[in-house]
């Protein structure tokens, strides 16, 4: 049972911990879990969050980062103000739970649809798109001579990435090589700029309170890149959840996302933004097909992965949305 | 030839039945699952029903656009060719248009409650 290890691990970092109670695991796939539990504590009990890779699956997939590396990007980010859990222990071996780190549980909700429909986020939604933008500014701004060691990408690097996953898929998608060729064509070369990219930065990997952004999750794919990529990323079609006229995760427009992120003294390029959506919405098209490809293979032979390679078609549509818009 | 009824038939039987009489009974993750496994049977349905006939409008015009004979998966396999190398864009006559029915006939079956397709659905093409 995982409280045993956990009350083991708090008492030796939390002083004053007795234990832990609560544990439950939120989500799991083969390779990552995120599990949250309470530190007893005679001051009250302290809200945790564990994210691990269980023993026996150290290696992290090629393009994560990893979790120490995700450790010290949520600290920092922290530390600068960018909203972030503190990172409160980084495992270590004789710990007995595999390699990741404890933070601190900030409350809120995850859930896209949820922010996006009920009624507590009502009066938050409407500034999220400004309030992402400033977040985004703060994000790159962070220290890069602190920063973990990252893989770096360019959008050249990219389009020859995705390609090869692509080809590798051997599924031909007339769409997605129309995608392809667009980028190739429209490729704007290294950025004048290169900052931390968060790479999965959108609604679902951002707790959401009533006050609106509280923290900023899931760092796995961080990298040094384009900055711009993160921008057109969370406006991708994929991550509005229905609301597909307010672009930035279904919150709102791209104007107030751009005004958030240069009022905090920074500047957008909106052609590479669009670049990055169009590449983006590929980028999920192909990670759609990367899951038919796991479910056929195994060993992740669930409903919900060979359902999720019929969403290619999502991106399918919204593509020719992007470059081959029809009239009204 | 086989007998009725016909496998359409049959997978909504099943998919009436889950979601009639066993979701009810059901919550938690294994909610979560069955109503997966629904949308699944749900998906099955909607293609046996529509595939022969988008399948057959997709040929067609793929043999007019590209000049050539074969299956629906052969001819998408040379499309996609001729696109990567440049030998067909969204300037050649028909490939825009053709793109979007292929596009709009697989939605119809994959999501067909997915937001950007009820928008392009609601436009005259």
């Amino acid at each position: 049972m995982i409280e045993a290890e956990l009350s083991r691990s708090v008492r030796r970092w939390c002083k004053g911990a007795t234990g832990v109670t609560g544990a439950a695991k939120l989500s799991g796939g083969a390779s990552q879990e995120t599990w949250r539990f309470d530190i007893v504590h005679p001051d009250g009990p302290i809200g945790a969050i564990l994210r691990r890779s269980p023993k026996g699956y150290g290696a992290a997939p090629t393009r994560a980062a990893g979790l120490a590396a995700e450790a010290q990007l949520m600290q920092l980010a922290f530390e600068a103000g960018v909203p972030s859990p503190r990172v409160m222990h980084v495992l270590v071996p004789e710990e007995d739970l595999g390699t990741g780190f404890i933070m601190q549980r900030v409350e809120g909700e995850t859930i896209a649809r949820k922010i996006l429909r009920d009624d507590e986020y009502a009066a938050a939604r409407p500034l999220l798109a400004r309030q992402i933008g400033g977040v985004l500014a703060g994000l790159h701004r962070l220290p890069q001579d602190k920063l973990p060691e990252l893989r770096s990408r360019g959008a050249t690097q990219e389009i020859a990435e995705f390609e090869r996953d692509y080809r590798s898929l051997n599924w031909p998608k007339p769409v997605f090589e129309l995608a392809l060729r667009w980028l190739r064509d429209h490729d704007p070369g290294p950025s004048g700029e290169t900052t931390l990219v968060h790479g999965d930065f959108r609604n679902g990997n951002l707790i959401i309170g009533a006050d609106g952004v509280r923290a900023v999750l899931d760092w796995e794919l961080a990298h040094l890149g384009d900055p711009m990529e993160d921008l057109g990323w969370v406006c991708v079609n994929s991550w509005r959840f229905g609301e597909i006229d307010k672009p930035v995760g279904g919150f709102g427009s791209r104007e107030d996302l751009f005004a958030g992120y240069e009022a905090a003294g920074r500047r957008v390029d909106p052609a590479r933004v669009k670049f990055w959506e169009v590449m983006g919405t590929l980028r999920w098209g192909i990670m759609c097909g990367g899951m038919m490809q796991r479910f056929r293979e195994g060993p992740d032979h669930s409903m919900e992965r060979a359902m999720i390679g019929r969403r290619a078609s999502e991106t399918e549509i919204d593509l020719l949305r992007l470059l081959a818009p029809r009239g009204s | 030839m086989q007998d009725e009824p016909t496998p359409i038939e049959l997978t909504k039987s099943v998919a009436d039945f889950l979601r009639g009489d066993i979701a009810p009974l059901i919550s938690g993750h294994q909610a979560f699952k069955l109503r997966v496994a629904i949308n699944i049977l749900d998906l099955v349905t909607r293609q046996l029903t529509q595939e022969e006939q988008s399948d057959a409008a997709e040929v067609e015009r793929l043999r007019a656009m590209l000049g050539i004979e074969g299956s629906v998966t052969e001819l998408n396999r040379a499309l996609a060719e001729r696109i990567a190398k440049g030998e067909v864009d969204l300037a050649t006559p028909g490939l825009a248009e053709h793109l979007w029915a292929t596009t709009m006939d697989k939605l119809a079956v994959d999501q067909p409650n997915y937001a950007s397709y009820k928008r392009e659905l609601g436009r005259n093409p």
